[in-house]
Order: C-alpha cells, then sequence, then structure tokens
C-alpha cells in the first residue's frame, strides 16, 4: 500500500483515469480517456452524459470491479492518499462497502431473489465489522427504518419479489449505507423506477447524504436529477470531461455545444404544445478520436476548421466577474449569455427536471420488459 | 401526488406484489398443470409399493410354492390365487412385481443422489474458478458424453462385476456429465447478473457470493435434471439387468431381469413380459411427467 501525502481537502481524486477495453481482433475501445476529478468530503458531484460516454465505466473502474481480462485500466484513483489502482483483490474488498459503496440502476436485478433482504444487509455488516447476526439484524432493522421502509423490523425477513421497485431501490440503499461509507457511487439509481419514485429516491438521498456526510458521486443521463442534487457537474463526452462547473453556473451558462446541446433538448412544460423536439443531431457513434480533434465535432452546430486539429485541452474559463472552477474542452464555445437577464428567464432548474421526467415516465416500464425478456 | 400519497400507494403495491411471489407462482403453475397431479400420483403409488411391499405383496418373492404345476411350455397365467400368474420358478408374479418396485427405486435414487452431488460439486468448482480449472473439467466431462451413456454404463458395470452396488455406481457416474454441463452453465449466466455485482461491490467474499448467491439462483434446471435422471436411471437399471448385468443373484426381484428371464417363454405366457414392462412404464411416465411440470414452472423461456 502507498502511502501518498494526504490530501486535506479532497477525499478521492481521479487522476487521468484511462480505461481501455481490448478485444482480440479488433481495435482496442478507449471508454475513458484521461478523466480527472475531485471529490471533496460531503460533497455531491455529477457526472452527466449520454448513454456510452463512459459515466459507468468509471465508477466500475474507481471501486475496481472492471474484470481483469481484455481490461486496461490506468491513471491513479486516490482515496484519503490511498491508491487504489493496483491494490491486491484482498484489501479491495475490505474497501469495498465499507469505504466506498454503489449503488445501482436496476433495483429489481441486483438483489438476490433468494436471500431475504435482512440477510443481505446484514452480510455487509458481518463482513466488514464483525457484527454478530443479533446485532447486525437490529442494526439492519434501523437502516431500513431510516431509509424509510414502514415495519421495517418484520420486514427484514421478507424476499426481494414482496417489494416495489421504489422500496427495493431503497433497500439496496440501505445496504449500500450500512457501513457508513465516506463515498457513495450513485449509477442512474432512479433510472429504472416511476417518477414520483425517482423524486423520493432523490430526497432520500440527498437527506442520507447530509446526514452521513458521505461524499455522493451521482452518475446520471438525466439533467433533472443533476440540478436537484449535484454541487459540482462534470459532462462526459466519449470518454472525456468536456465541460465541468458549479450547478448553477452549468445550467445558467453552458459553454460547451454539448453541454448546451443537452439543456436545450430537455422538453419543458413551458413550452408550446407541439413545439418540435431538439435533439444533438446525430448519435454517440458518430464520434472520431480524440487525438484527430474534437470528438463531438462531427455533431456540433459550431464546428470551425480548428476543431479537427489537435484536440482541445480542458482548460479554464477566463472568469469576467469572479475567480470560477468553470473548465471546458472546447475551441469554439457556445457565448456565454448575459448572465442577468438569461438566468433570471430560465425556469429554476428543479421544475425542469419534472419537465424531464413527466416525458419519460413510459422509460422504466420498457426496460424491465427487457430485463424480463433476457432469458 | 404528495409524498405521503405516493408512499401509500407504494405500500399497496406492495402487498399486491406479494400474490405473484415466484414460490408461490411455481407452484400455481404446478397444480394447475394435469401431467404434474398425474406424475405425483405415480409417483406416490409407486413409492408407497415399494415401502409397504410386506404389506401389499400376498406372498413372498421368493416362495416357489407353484413350481410343480409349470409344464414346458405352460405357465399359470392370472387367477384367482394370483392376479398377475406364476413366473416360470413358481414364484408368485405380482409380489415379486411389488418387491421389484423397492429395487428400482433404490437404484434410481442412489445412482441419482451419487450422479448429482459428484455433478454439482464439479459445476461448482468450474462455474466458481473459470479459467483452467473451467476448462480441464469441462474437457473431462466433454469425454464422458463423448461415449453413448448405455454403453458407457454397460462397460463399467462389467468391469465392476454383477451387483446392485456396480449398477448404482454405474449409472451415477453415466449421470455427472450432465449435472456438471447444466450447472455450469447454469452459474456461469448467473456470474454476470446485476446482484452478484452488486454484492461484489459492497465486499462480500468470493467464495460466499459463489455458495450464498450465485449457487442457489443455479439449481433449479438441476432440480428438474434430477427428476429426470431419476427416470433414466430406472430405465437404466432395467435395461443393465434385462443384458445381465445386474445383481448375481436371481432370487432378486429386479423388473429389468424379470423381463429378461421370460424371454424362453415369450410365446406361452406372454403376460410376464407385459406385466413388469408396465410397472417400468408407469414408474419412469411419473418422474418424466413430474419433471417436465417442473421444467416448465421453472424455467422463464417456457412461460406464457
Amino acid at each position: 500500500m502507498t502511502l501518498l501525502p494526504r490530501d486535506p481537502v479532497n477525499l478521492l481524486s481521479v487522476r487521468d483515469l484511462e480505461v481501455v477495453f481490448t478485444r482480440r481482433g479488433r481495435r482496442p475501445v478507449r471508454a475513458v480517456d484521461g478523466v480527472s476529478f475531485d471529490v471533496r468530503a460531503g460533497q455531491t458531484l455529477g457526472l452527466v452524459g449520454e448513454s456510452g460516454c463512459g459515466k459507468s465505466v468509471t465508477s466500475l473502474a474507481i471501486l475496481g470491479l472492471l474484470p481483469k481480462r481484455g481490461v486496461q485500466v490506468s491513471g491513479s484513483v486516490v482515496l484519503e492518499g490511498r491508491e487504489l489502482l493496483g491494490l491486491p483483490q484482498d484489501e479491495l474488498r475490505d474497501m469495498r462497502g465499507r469505504d466506498i459503496a454503489m449503488i445501482f440502476q436496476d433495483p429489481l436485478s441486483s438483489l438476490n431473489p433468494v436471500l431475504t433482504i435482512g440477510r443481505q444487509i446484514t452480510e455487509v455488516l458481518e463482513r466488514h465489522f464483525g457484527t454478530s447476526p443479533r446485532d447486525a439484524r437490529t442494526e439492519a432493522a434501523r437502516l431500513l427504518d431510516m431509509v424509510g421502509i414502514p415495519g421495517a423490523a418484520r420486514r427484514l425477513d421478507d424476499y426481494p419479489h414482496q417489494f416495489s421497485g421504489g422500496m427495493r431501490q431503497r433497500v439496496m440503499i440501505a445496504s449500500a449505507l450500512a457501513c457508513k461509507p465516506k463515498l457513495l457511487i450513485a449509477d442512474e439509481p432512479t433510472t429504472a423506477l416511476d417518477v414520483t419514485i425517482q423524486a423520493q429516491i432523490l430526497e432520500l438521498l440527498k437527506a442520507l447524504v447530509v446526514d452521513s456526510q458521505a461524499a455522493l458521486i451521482m452518475i446520471t443521463h438525466d439533467l433533472g436529477v443533476v440540478a436537484g442534487l449535484c454541487e459540482k457537474v462534470h459532462v462526459m463526452y466519449a470518454g472525456r470531461i468536456v465541460e465541468s462547473a458549479d450547478r448553477r453556473e452549468l445550467f445558467g451558462s453552458p459553454r460547451h455545444p454539448y453541454t448546451a446541446g443537452l439543456l436545450a433538448s430537455v422538453p419543458r412544460l413551458d413550452q408550446e404544445r407541439g413545439t418540435p423536439l431538439r435533439p444533438i443531431a446525430g448519435s454517440p457513434r458518430d464520434t472520431i478520436p480524440w487525438v484527430d480533434g474534437c470528438a463531438f465535432s462531427p455533431r456540433c452546430p459550431n464546428r470551425i476548421d480548428l476543431c479537427l486539429g489537435a484536440p482541445p485541452a480542458l482548460a479554464p474559463i477566463a472568469a469576467e466577474v469572479a475567480p470560477s472552477s468553470h473548465e471546458l474542452r472546447c475551441v469554439n464555445p457556445v457565448p456565454a449569455p448575459v448572465a442577468a437577464v438569461v438566468t433570471s428567464r430560465r425556469r429554476p432548474p428543479v421544475r425542469l427536471a419534472s419537465g424531464t421526467r413527466a416525458t419519460r415516465a413510459t422509460k422504466p416500464v420498457k426496460q424491465a420488459a427487457r430485463k424480463r425478456a433476457k432469458p | 401526488m404528495s409524498l405521503a400519497a405516493a408512499e401509500t400507494a407504494e405500500i399497496a403495491l406492495d402487498t399486491l406484489g406479494e400474490d405473484q411471489a415466484p414460490k408461490g407462482e411455481v407452484w400455481r403453475r404446478l397444480r394447475r398443470n394435469p401431467a404434474f397431479i398425474v406424475g405425483t400420483v405415480l409417483i406416490a403409488v409407486f413409492v408407497l409399493v415399494a415401502i409397504f411391499a410386506p404389506l401389499l405383496a400376498p406372498y413372498s418373492p421368493t416362495d416357489r410354492q407353484w413350481f410343480d404345476e409349470i409344464r414346458p411350455g405352460f405357465v399359470p397365467g392370472p387367477r384367482s390365487g394370483n392376479l398377475l400368474g406364476v413366473d416360470q420358478q413358481g414364484q408368485d408374479e405380482l409380489s415379486r412385481i411389488i418387491y421389484g418396485a423397492r429395487y428400482s427405486l433404490l437404484i434410481g435414487i442412489v445412482s441419482t443422489a451419487l450422479g448429482a452431488s459428484v455433478g454439482i460439486l464439479i459445476g461448482t468448482l468450474a462455474g466458481a474458478f473459470g479459467g483452467w480449472v473451467d476448462g480441464l473439467l469441462m474437457r473431462l466431462m466433454d469425454v464422458m458424453l463423448a461415449i453413448p451413456g448405455l454403453l458407457f454404463a454397460i462397460g463399467l458395470a462389467a468391469l465392476l462385476g454383477r451387483s446392485l452396488k456396480s449398477v448404482m455406481i454405474a449409472i451415477a457416474v453415466v449421470n455427472i456429465p450432465l449435472f456438471a454441463r447444466l450447472l455450469r452453465s447454469s452459474m456461469l449466466a448467473q456470474r454476470e447478473s446485476d446482484y452478484v455485482l452488486a454484492s461484489t461491490s459492497v465486499g462480500v467474499r468470493r467464495w460466499r457470493i459463489v455458495v450464498q448467491h450465485i449457487l442457489p439462483n443455479s439449481l433449479s434446471p438441476v432440480i428438474v435434471q434430477g427428476t429426470l435422471a431419476l427416470a433414466t436411471a430406472i430405465i437404466d437399471a432395467a435395461g443393465l439387468a434385462f443384458l445381465g448385468l445386474g445383481s448375481a443373484d436371481p432370487s432378486i426381484p429386479e423388473w429389468g431381469r424379470m423381463l429378461a428371464d421370460t424371454q424362453r417363454s415369450l410365446a406361452s405366457a406372454p403376460q410376464l413380459a407385459f406385466f413388469p414392462g408396465l410397472a417400468i412404464v408407469f414408474s419412469v411416465l411419473g418422474f418424466y411427467l413430474v419433471g417436465d411440470a417442473l421444467r416448465e414452472a421453472l424455467d422463464p423461456k417456457l412461460r406464457r
């Protein structure tokens, strides 16, 4: 174990994280391409991007959960002065669940169908703290109660199928928080849930994160979730961070054409009925390798010749008013709006979220159907 | 909707879900399947007959009191004293068939249990370790599968000598690769599942994940295979006995052996082939029907 000088501010530091999937006879896929970010203790951070931009792979790489074969991980992931990449498996296992825990996208399939939920929570406690079965049971009941499951003590012996989707996600959260981790990674925790339940789960996460002082990395494609929860937001595209800023800054004046496109594509309740949706042109597959220039350029409305030269660097924006942490990877950014006027006319971000969700109400059904159809 | 209202709705959903519990669901499917009912009745009759053979059989299976009545070309058929007639040794056919159920059941259960346990052990090792362990074990299973089942059993039984024990071992060995392969593939599928990733992500140890999470979720095809293997074991046992590889002791009333013994008097006493044959058919049919019904109830692909 290498002990680095402990960073007084940051709980987790990810530096130049690179994940390359290699397959024999095919070109290697660079899923995460030099991602760097920091998480302070107690901070909530959002990783946003379309499917396939490398969000989930980043989180799996942090936890060391990627398969070893055919995957090359490089860079550095430092948690409290301890380098996690290259740590032996048993030390990683000790760390998982105790220091960093993760909540997954689909609560329907993330709980073992043949074990009672009580067992699935006590297992973590017994594993990390050597808690006696009796104490673990009491603690599990307390945790379930904390995540808002009515009659928690009575429900310990129930099986996952006896819970609804939202309740199962609460159980997942309870088991993730069982050992009071310092960092919680939530990988699209609300995507598989229906709209009203989404809001509840987000409220719960927010409250628990505040209570436990854990840091939270929220991985999502739903800008509404970010708007309601995260202090700092990183927008990823094709394996790289293209823009990062504080929440207000990002929603108020998105500078990267991709971020701007994402925000513009969110349907809004205050729009006229029948207003056409404004998707980003093309699909995430229309990318060019970063070494040839900006990966987003094939889909970018602001494309200029310079985009196809050298890859743009992630650079701080020269702040006009106050020093800012707004960073951008773009040679021809969207002009900054005249702040005062535009931000005041913009609907508050949380409201914007409800618009997003309303239109996506049918999605969970589709996802569940796909899961079930798989043999 | 207010938060409280949503909560109530969610709780209502919860209780609703309880009716559609997978376990209850499987049971409901089984109960509605006539094949399962018929199969269960057949198995129940078979097992009860085997257990209570001494009470049910009118005579001892080795009582040769009608031997004097047997002439060349004549064996007494069904009559009031002997419901199914008398065999060539002058023993009561019905009593022998009733006692025969004991041997069939014994061979079926022991050989299936033996084959299943070794197969499950090998399958678990292969499925849990993967890599070269998996490769080695599965190639070994492939070699065993390459030899036709009954032929393999004949070879083994001949090698081990004529006894009930060697029949059981032979049939068990033939069953091993079937169970091992089935469990391994089922485990491989479970290994990729979300809940395994989830428990890995909270630091659960590998063996614990295998034993507590993967294995219990992979067993349902093995249970189905178990019922079907029981049926096959009974047929194989009869087949081995028919070929003269069963027990060396002629007094043991074994259905396959009884069939073999009738060959000489098939023209004069066809009933002696008919009744043991029928016993084999019904007992095997029972296990097949139940096995099929179980597969239909457990296999999500066959669900409507």
